[in-house]
């Protein structure tokens, strides 16, 4: 991330509160101590991808809420998805969720989210950052991977294949503010009344959500109380500390975990989590 | 098979309950060795989560496990400590001993390394016995030093970077306990035994 290669780089002239890189993840590390990560919105990281022509182990840039501004050193075709912002090249407004090939020198500016929150950024060729562990991914709990993306960082990039014949349209469909959930390993740390509870209620996400977990606020849900040893959690795990409050583990969750895992979300709704802002009500309900 | 139960965790997840933290680093080398193949094997305290795998396929697989229930020894690692941690008197008086002896018996163990979590490299170290477990710092430090020894309960665990943290602290080492660049990032991964040395 420090010279511009051969085949040409990007320079992150603003970073942004938080723009780090991120592909599908690492995987194979968790008894060690280290998270998975990856992006955090899987679908449009993937779409981002494959509208640039790129490979499903690309690495992307995941800005949070405030966006990123880049300048290529040579001309890329680049794609915007994930939470809608404006794109503008050199100030003019090129389309989200579209390829768009820019010139050498121009100025790329990724937009504050306007809905959402993680808005995704795939470079043609991808990003040739040496991988940690089997991955160019960072997490923000351990801090494994490449650094947060910074001010003059240099991003080179890979070798440009065939740019793919553009799609007809891309229809990203509104999520509904649902969260399904199925019961966990420790379902039985809520009696019944603490299910019902559970199901169809709605709460808030609290501002303290990250790439970690998602934080809700909302019913207090009573448990049995007790001490459980740590064990291993999964992508989606709700864990219910003594507060009564969920939360729910993101790609760069803790490998383990003391609090009981009453349920987990379902595998199809975690890229809501990526996109749900402080604030915004989401609704529980058990499958 | 017995004292095993397999629990779901979502639809491609199961946690398996075993006794002991001994027994779940046991199960999860021989899971690896069984060649399941799993996304993720994370042994615990008292279980191993197996990540991105059928869990029938666990449940067909695991009454095999019972036979061989002792894992082969791991590898040897010895760890060089200066024994000035900032707890170390509060250990003695928690012993009812001196820090001499503190030291005496922190270096006559063998400990194993039964899982890791909290942070990358930092091991869960079993080895110290029950009527030697001591507290937890009522409220954690904010910045735990890189390499500082500690002990809760009857664990011990050594500091790989600087994080927050409530162990009680006996020492420092230099050991490298955490490199990427290394083929075995984390130095005391599950299943390695180690011996501490005293250095002054």
């Amino acid at each position: 991330m420090t010279a511009d290669g051969p085949l040409g780089a990007v320079e992150v002239v603003d970073a942004g509160p938080l723009s780090t890189l991120q592909d599908r993840g690492r995987q194979g590390w968790a008894h060690l101590g280290v998270p998975r990560a990856g992006a955090l919105d899987r679908g449009a990281a993937a779409l981002a991808r494959r509208l640039v022509g790129g490979g499903p182990d690309d690495a992307v840039i995941e800005t949070t809420v405030g966006g990123v501004v880049l300048r290529p050193h040579r001309a890329v075709t680049l794609a915007v998805t994930g939470a809608t912002c404006a794109v503008r090249v050199d100030g003019r407004a090129v389309a989200h969720g579209a390829p768009a090939t820019v010139p050498a020198g121009a100025l790329v500016s990724v937009g504050p989210a306007v809905t959402g929150v993680r808005s995704y950024v795939a470079l043609a060729g991808g990003i040739a950052v040496a991988p940690v562990l089997g991955s160019r991914s960072t997490d923000t709990l351990a801090w494994v991977g490449p650094p947060r993306l910074a001010a003059g960082d240099l991003l080179v990039l890979g070798p440009t294949g065939q740019l793919p014949e553009p799609p007809p349209a891309v229809v990203v469909r509104p999520r509904e503010p649902v969260l399904r959930l199925r019961r966990g390993p420790r379902a039985d740390w809520l009696d019944r009344t603490g299910w019902s509870r559970l199901d169809g209620a709605s709460y808030a996400v609290a501002p303290d959500s990250d790439r970690i977990g998602l934080r809700l606020t909302g019913p207090r849900l009573e448990r049995r109380s007790g001490e459980l040893a740590s064990e291993g959690i999964v992508l989606g795990a709700v864990q219910l500390p003594p507060s009564g409050q969920p939360v729910v583990f993101l790609a760069d969750h803790p490998t383990t975990g003391g609090y009981p895992v009453v349920a987990v979300v379902e595998d199809d709704d975690l890229d809501l989590c990526a996109q749900l802002r402080p604030g915004d009500e989401v609704l529980l309900r058990l499958v | 098979m017995t004292d095993v139960m397999v629990v779901d965790v979502g639809t491609r997840a199961c946690l398996v309950e075993v006794d002991d933290a001994v027994a779940a680093a046991s199960l999860a080398t021989w899971v690896r060795a069984a060649g399941l193949p799993a996304e993720e094997v994370v042994p615990a305290a008292r279980t191993v989560l197996l990540d991105g795998v059928d869990p029938a396929a666990v449940r067909e697989l695991l009454p095999r496990w019972a036979a061989q229930h002792a894992a082969p020894p791991g590898p040897l690692v010895r760890v060089a400590v200066r024994y000035s941690g900032p707890d170390l008197a509060r250990v003695a008086d928690h012993w009812g001993c001196t820090t001499e002896e503190v030291v005496d018996l922190h270096t006559s163990l063998e400990f194993t390394s039964t899982f890791c979590g909290f942070a990358p490299g930092f091991a869960y170290l079993t080895g110290l016995p029950v009527e030697r477990a001591v507290p937890r710092l009522e409220s954690p430090r904010a910045r735990v030093a890189p390499g500082s020894v500690g002990l809760a309960d009857t664990w011990c665990g050594v500091y790989p970077t600087a994080s927050p943290g409530g162990w009680l602290l006996i020492g420092t080492t230099d050991a490298d306990l955490w490199d990427v660049d290394r083929a075995e990032p984390a130095l005391l991964a599950p299943g390695t035994r180690v011996r501490f040395e005293a250095r002054q």
